[in-house]
């Protein structure tokens, strides 16, 4: 404090007729080794492609995009194999890539002779997606591998590039399994499915474009319980015009399994 | 008292060295060298997936297919991709598995006349556009591309896991081999060569769709005209990559 006074050096004014106090040259020195420090790790530690494209090295995409592949893709298969291809097209099994059952091929492809990819024959494979499962959607082919030809292997029936059924079926139930099962124990057992619907031949084979038909009106119903109609004595009957005339009957009375309310 | 305002002051010295520090800093930082040079004339494309949650039959073709492409070990806790099952019970709950990730199919859990609904929900990656797991890396290891796909550096990776514990989708995981992080990357390595990735070429009934956001004549531009999509967790704005139509409220 009292010192200041004294020392003529710390009053010099200004920035320039500073004579490079001791301080600032600790500081500067620091400093220096600083940026030294910075551009040492920048250009010798750092990898070089390292913020060429973000806060990433570049070059991990290249030793990404070199990775080999195994699965070939469906194209490369048609290239050879052009008629199981056009024979897959049309069939069941079109959104099937090969390589799904036979295996990846990218080396079959590289080497045709050297590398063979599997062609499963056994029973082991198709089950994969179409053993029945109560999660898979409805629709979808399934089967009970215990019950349906056991040991028999599924080529001997169904070919793999088309796929049908062996003959189409004869029951509704075999598709509509649930519906003829809730039916037979129902007061409609003795009912035929055709007293209701009408499905045209082709629904058999390809059933979502060829849609059965079904009732529209409640006179349909009415038909065996209106108050006038012509049945059986035991059948329940109600009056079309009062009986909740706002609705379809199906809307309270489930027609596969019909319970009074 | 004139002469004492004109001396430097310690706020003035630290002022200035700042700016100096400041400047030096700039033109040291190689950042400036060239960075948006954009060198390549390419497309930048934007990749993404849709899912059809009813389409899924729960074959496990994909993450069998997803295994063999990319090496992944097969020890049954290892996914890049994996299908889970959702079983809604009558009395309201939810039930969820995946057995082995759903590669060896999925053996009877609950009698059937117990259940409300149930349905399998593939996963993978979201590649979100707003990923936590590249904020958290802590050296610049997993990043996104510019066609928008996550992507992890294994040779840069330290294995510190914080970016598992950072994905909100339970989609990364610690290769035991290599002791770095993995996950999907869409076959990054495929589709530069003009395919598909390996779950959505082998998915026999096309519930998975791959393709190119708003490139209208792409797949997925396409299923996401005629679907109802919804994103996993929208509430986390990570903007996931993953589109999946007909999904239920119980999937997490």
């Amino acid at each position: 404090m009292l010192n200041f006074r004294f020392r003529p050096e710390l009053r010099m004014p200004g920035w320039k007729s500073i004579p490079f106090p001791d301080q600032i040259k600790r500081l500067l020195i620091i400093f220096i080794i600083l940026v030294i420090m910075l551009i040492t790790v920048r250009n010798y530690l750092m990898p070089p492609t390292f913020v060429k494209e973000g806060h990433y090295r570049a070059a991990a995409i290249d030793s990404i995009l070199a990775l080999p592949i195994h699965y070939a893709g469906q194209e490369a298969c048609s290239e050879c194999h052009d008629e199981y291809v056009a024979l897959k097209q049309t069939s069941y099994h079109q959104n099937v890539a090969c390589e799904v059952c036979h295996g990846p091929g990218a080396n079959h492809v590289e080497d045709p002779s050297e590398n063979t990819p599997s062609a499963p024959r056994q029973r082991g494979l198709c089950p994969l997606c179409h053993i029945y499962n109560a999660s898979k959607p409805t629709g979808f082919p399934q089967i009970n591998i215990v019950t349906h030809n056991p040991l028999e292997p599924c080529m001997s029936c169904h070919e793999p590039h088309d796929p049908k059924p062996p003959q189409p079926p004869e029951e509704c139930g075999a598709c509509h399994g649930e519906i003829a099962r809730t039916k037979a124990v129902s007061h409609h057992a003795a009912l035929e499915c055709t007293q209701c619907h009408s499905a045209p031949e082709a629904h058999k084979k390809d059933p979502r474009s060829f849609r059965p038909s079904k009732p529209r009106k409640r006179t349909f119903c009415g038909g065996c319980h209106g108050e006038n109609a012509e049945s059986a004595g035991e059948i329940p009957r109600v009056d079309l015009q009062s009986h909740e005339p706002d609705h379809a009957c199906w809307q309270c009375h489930y027609p596969h399994y019909p319970e009074v309310r | 008292m004139k002469k004492k305002r004109e001396l430097m002051n310690r706020r003035e010295f630290l002022r200035e060295s700042t700016l100096v520090g400041t400047v030096l800093l700039l033109f040291g930082s190689p950042a400036s060298e060239d960075s948006d040079s954009s060198n390549d004339n390419e497309p930048i494309h934007q990749y993404g997936m849709g899912i059809q949650v009813d389409k899924c039959i729960g074959c496990g073709q994909c993450v069998d297919a997803c295994k063999r492409e990319n090496d992944v070990p097969r020890e049954p806790f290892f996914f890049r991709t994996w299908v889970e099952r959702y079983i809604i019970l009558i009395d309201g709950t939810a039930q969820v598995d995946s057995p082995n990730g759903g590669s060896e199919g999925f053996p009877e859990m609950v009698a059937e006349n117990e259940i409300m609904r149930t349905f399998f929900v593939p996963k993978l990656c979201n590649q979100c556009a707003n990923p936590p797991c590249v904020q958290v890396c802590p050296v610049g290891a997993t990043f996104i591309t510019k066609d928008g796909v996550i992507l992890i550096d294994k040779d840069y990776c330290l294995g510190c896991r914080y970016c598992i514990q950072a994905c909100p989708y339970g989609a990364r995981f610690l290769n035991p081999v290599t002791s770095t992080a993995e996950k999907c990357t869409f076959c990054y390595h495929r589709l530069s060569r003009g395919l598909k990735p390996a779950c959505v070429e082998v998915c026999p009934t096309e519930a998975r769709i791959f393709g190119e956001i708003g490139l209208r004549s792409s797949l997925l531009a396409r299923f996401m005209r005629f679907n109802k999509v919804q994103v996993l967790k929208p509430h986390l704005n990570t903007e996931p990559k993953i589109y999946y139509a007909n999904l239920d409220g119980e999937v997490r």
